[in-house]
């Protein structure tokens, strides 16, 4: 049974590559994975990945979700706190997919996308759209995050891999909502990564985009130069001459 | 008229205390005009090297300004718009606002500085002036009335006269009657009270208008979603305006349903106008975690696990529910339209 459930787990993770990949190399990935769960991971998320009072169960929850939150460096987290923060990544691509692998393997979830999704030659216009009525009121417009309540907010997502993208929405990492294929489907995830990717290569065409924080930073720049400028013209204006 | 020097400044707000008996002000603690400051020649004044280098200067800002304005002219032709290229009108438009601001500032800071380090530094007071016309003036105004009166029989030929007042009086309403016309035919009470939703009407994604179904929407799952048929109105925006919704499944022992409302939500499933209570921006940041809803406008926060009640923020009511069933096809569909007015409080509003 857990033989099969590897399989499925590995297949689904290596949906190009599968054919290439035999099953004693996949048990072996299971066992290595398991090896660094119980090191790294059970303390919080229990030895059987059930979950604990701290940290929720890891069953189901896909290979997906262990390369997002393992691959950016959010888990093992440093501290408990708002939310997880990105940090330097802790393993090795390997050992992240073994982990994959093991999750995988515990019951059916989101797989790691293919590379298909993550060209970025999509409909930037579409994507632009998709963005606007699913992520921009968290994520900004054009990508630059803001705050959520409590001290939790939504990150930038300039420079944030295509794969990294597709994750999120697919398994909605911490206080982010679930976008699943039915509701986007992977071809408009794919649109939105092109959106997401022609922000990161096109500079802002206004030129200073001030971090594209809109009234905040445009607001503070006007209140300290604009203002500023005033207040010193006219102290020169009616300063007496030597 | 200018008066000179500074001893005269003191004489201006001379006050002759025992001209206005019973007036009551106080006059022995009154602070003194102090006058202008002795005066004090400037250095351009006492060198003529110096007063060079201030002509020098504001002759540099004036030659300033005119390179300005020619760089302005020769930028927009140099680095012309180009269609389709938003860096052409990046680079256009900053070296012709570099240029025009060097044009009218080198003016202005040119004449501001002349004016202050080279000519008469002396400080003047200029006394303020009755405003009354002389009698002979004002005399011959009333002459040029009662000519004019007599010349045109204003108030001889009534009828003329009645008549132009009718007709100047008559002349704006036309604008009136067009103008009132701009504002929506409708009784616009009715407007704001209800929206497109109604019973059987499919919940459909937005932008692109497919139904959903209730499989579809995950455990911590959100969906922005419109009316069903909305994408073929012709007032699309505006209904949009009032009938969008956010639909997110969470865990069904998580809600607290109210009485009367148990029927509301399918499975988990609940649909809450994204119309914020508090001045209408759309709610739509949504924590799946905390089930916390965050308006990005003012910061109110809506409860999704209780009903959507504020709990911080300005809002002052709870997001309208959108009661949902499935069809026959296991599609969701609105069981009616909301049942009190979304968005934010207006005049005739009920409750």
């Amino acid at each position: 049974m857990i033989g099969l459930l590897a399989t499925g787990g590995a297949y689904a993770l290596f949906t190009t590559s599968a054919t290439a990949q035999t099953s004693s190399q996949i048990s072996s990935m299971v066992s290595d994975g398991q090896k660094l769960f119980a090191a790294n991971c059970a303390s919080c998320h229990g030895l059987n990945a059930q979950g604990t009072g701290v940290a929720p169960t890891l069953i189901g929850v896909g290979a997906a979700s262990v390369d997002f939150q393992v691959g950016t460096g959010r888990m093992p987290a440093a501290a408990s706190g708002p939310q997880a923060e990105k940090k330097p990544v802790q393993f090795t691509d390997a050992q992240i997919a073994a982990l994959a692998t093991y999750v995988a393997s515990l019951g059916p979830g989101p797989a790691i996308p293919s590379s298909e999704y993550l060209q970025g030659n999509g409909d930037v216009a579409a994507g632009a759209e998709l963005f606007r009525i699913n992520c921009a009121m968290c994520h900004n417009v054009a990508g630059a995050g803001g705050a959520l309540t409590e001290g939790k907010y939504a990150l930038s997502l300039s420079g944030t891999s295509a794969k990294h993208i597709y994750e999120a929405m697919v398994t909605g990492p911490q206080n982010m909502p679930v976008f699943n294929e039915l509701n986007i489907t992977p071809a408009d995830k794919a649109n939105i990564i092109s959106y997401l990717k022609y922000l990161d290569s096109h500079p802002s065409p206004g030129g200073l985009d001030l971090g594209n924080l809109g009234p905040v930073s445009e607001g503070l720049f006007v209140w300290i130069f604009a203002l500023g400028s005033v207040v010193a013209i006219t102290v020169w204006l009616t300063a007496k001459s030597n | 008229m200018a008066d000179q020097g500074a001893d005269h400044g003191t004489d201006v707000e001379k006050y002759d205390a025992s001209a206005s008996p019973g007036s009551a002000i106080v006059t022995a603690d009154r602070v003194e005009n102090p006058g202008f400051p002795p005066f004090r020649p400037r250095v351009s004044e006492l060198d003529p090297k110096k007063d060079a280098a201030n002509s020098r200067r504001v002759a540099l800002m004036f030659g300033l300004s005119m390179f300005g304005s020619v760089a302005a002219i020769a930028a927009y032709i140099i680095f012309p718009i180009t269609p389709g290229d938003t860096g052409s009108v990046r680079t256009n438009t900053f070296l012709l606002g570099i240029g025009l601001a060097l044009g009218l500032f080198g003016i202005g800071f040119g004449a501001v500085h002349w004016a202050k380090a080279l000519m008469d530094g002396h400080d003047l007071v200029e006394l303020r002036h009755g405003t009354r016309g002389s009698d002979e003036t004002r005399e011959k105004a009333v002459e040029v009335f009662h000519l004019g009166n007599q010349e045109s029989g204003w108030s001889r030929r009534k009828l003329i006269r009645n008549t132009l007042i009718g007709a100047l009086v008559l002349f704006p309403l036309p604008g009136i009657v067009v103008f009132r016309d701009l504002a929506p035919a409708a009784d616009p009470n009715d407007l704001l009270k209800h929206t497109i939703w109604k019973k059987g009407t499919r919940l459909t994604k937005d932008p692109s208008g497919t139904p959903i179904l209730a499989s579809e929407v995950t455990l911590g799952s959100v969906f922005h979603v419109i009316p069903d048929g909305i994408n073929d109105l012709e007032d699309k925006l505006e209904q949009k305006a009032k009938a969008a919704v956010l639909l997110m499944r969470l865990k069904p022992e998580d809600l607290h349903v109210s009485k009367g409302r148990e029927s509301w939500n399918y499975k988990g499933i609940v649909a809450y106008s994204k119309i914020c209570t508090h001045v209408g921006c759309p709610v739509a940041l949504y924590e799946q975690q905390t089930h916390h809803l965050l308006c990005p406008c003012h910061q109110s926060q809506f409860d999704i696990t209780h009903e959507a009640e504020v709990i911080f923020g300005p809002a002052k009511r709870a997001l309208p529910q959108l009661p949902i069933t499935i069809d026959s096809e296991g599609y969701l569909v609105a069981q009616s339209d909301f049942h009190e007015p979304v968005g934010p409080s207006f005049w005739e509003r009920e409750h």
